[in-house]
């Protein structure tokens, strides 16, 4: 089964989509990559993989279509059980790696979204908002790491690729808004953390090329404003 | 007097999120002790120290170490009694994930959607959130039947995971199906009934069970 066919339907600017190549990646599976247009129309191919969100990434192994990208990295680890492991061993350090992800995820993301997509004020509070976040996220860091490099450990981790995959826009928000999100002297760990996250070997050919994000984030926010006004 | 326990829950009889932790207890056969949080009227001290992020019912507090959010809450009971009573999630990578997609769409679009209906003025805004209700329990139906593959429960011939997080919503079903506005709707009201008179029927025979 781990021998079959694989394909992810992704796009660069995704960073959900990036979560699923670094797996892939930490785990040496070769898989064919396709990439999907976010400006043009859905392919036919997404629509049908992901009826109900319509988005990638979507992850086919063997024909059948995995969505949802903490859903794609839980999946790729159990499949490509003997690689480096994804998540953690023991189930409590699991849970709380579930536990901020889906923070990261439920929560903290609408705030970078926010600061990415408005102008002003309302993405100035947003950029707070997402820096204050980043405080919980280096107090969680603080705890899972147990001294060590990453929030897995000695290796990066689930974790580690759910914020991380983050890090490009991260950097759009901070150019924009002009202010630091990852903060060395409020968040020293994650400030080095980054560091050592985009230089890891799973990592680095898939990071976001910030200046080419932030020019997609002008389009995106132009886009949002204008929809807003009518 | 309260025995120490080495397992508590932080929740709520009428909490669904609380009893899907109950639920999966239960499975298990795990004892513990249910604290009841009057989640609507205050939040405890006990609860804001349990779960600082989200200060919300459920919490699960094993060996004085708190997990927080009800499906986390779920694998790790899973995963912490593995070998001990039936398996919660499926044993296959892709059921798995499945089952996870499933729950997800659960919380993030169908509950959501369901919610909507308490607040929802108007008959044109009630009739389009009983539309989209609709379509979720159809696509939930679509659901049982890959996962069920012919069998009583998502999860097969054992409850699991995908039961839990829909079934602790058979409250909340009731409430519905007697709202005025379902009623005003009445053949895809009496839909919504049959779905979940499969769905009833599956839970009260896993409760005979897990009672046995």
């Amino acid at each position: 089964m781990a021998s079959d066919k694989v394909k992810l339907l992704g796009a660069w600017q995704s960073p959900y989509a990036m979560r699923a190549r670094i797996a892939l990646q930490m785990k040496s599976v070769e898989y064919e990559y396709e990439e999907e247009d976010l400006l043009a129309a859905k392919s036919d191919l997404l629509l049908k993989s992901n009826p109900i969100y319509k988005k990638v990434p979507v992850l086919i192994h063997a024909h059948r279509p995995v969505s949802e990208s903490l859903v794609i990295l839980q999946y790729i680890d159990e499949v490509w059980a003997p690689g480096p492991a994804i998540l953690p061993a023991d189930p409590y350090d699991r849970a709380i790696a579930r536990f901020w992800a889906a923070y990261i995820d439920d929560k903290w993301f609408l705030h970078l979204r926010t600061s990415v997509l408005s102008e002003g004020q309302e993405a100035k509070s947003a950029a707070e908002e997402s820096a204050e976040g980043l405080v919980l996220l280096e107090e969680a860091f603080t705890m899972c790491s147990k001294g060590q490099k990453f929030f897995g450990g000695e290796r990066i981790g689930y974790l580690d690729i759910v914020l991380g995959s983050f890090l490009g826009w991260i950097r759009v928000t901070e150019q924009r808004a002009n202010s630091s999100l990852i903060d060395e002297s409020k968040t020293p760990k994650l400030f080095e953390w980054a560091q050592h996250f985009c230089a890891d070997v799973a990592v680095k050919d898939v990071m976001h090329q910030t200046d080419k994000l932030f020019e997609f984030a002008k389009l995106l926010a132009a886009k949002h404003k204008s929809s807003r006004e009518t | 007097m309260a025995k120490s326990a080495s397992v508590q829950v932080l929740g709520s009889w009428a909490s669904p999120f609380s009893n899907r932790v109950q639920l999966a207890l239960k499975l298990k056969s795990v004892e513990y002790e249910l604290v009841e949080e009057a989640f609507y009227v205050s939040k405890s001290d006990r609860l804001v120290k349990a779960n600082p992020v989200y200060q919300k019912i459920p919490v699960l507090i094993h060996d004085e170490k708190p997990v927080c959010e009800s499906l986390v809450i779920v694998e790790y009971i899973d995963e912490a009694w593995t070998g001990k009573g039936p398996s919660i999630l499926p044993s296959d990578p892709y059921d798995r994930a499945i089952a996870r997609f499933w729950a997800g769409y659960i919380d993030e679009k169908w509950f959501p959607t369901m919610k909507q209906l308490e607040t929802a003025s108007g008959d044109e805004e009630k009739f389009a959130v009983v539309g989209k209700v609709l379509e979720g329990f159809a696509l939930l139906e679509e659901a049982f039947a890959k996962c069920s593959k012919g069998k009583a429960f998502f999860g097969g011939d054992e409850v699991g995971y995908l039961d839990i997080a829909l079934g602790c919503f058979l409250g909340w079903a009731e409430r519905f199906l007697s709202h005025d506005v379902a009623k005003d709707i009445l053949p895809d009201a009496l839909k919504i009934l049959e779905f979940f008179g499969k769905v009833q029927a599956a839970r009260a025979a896993a409760a005979t069970t897990a009672a046995e």
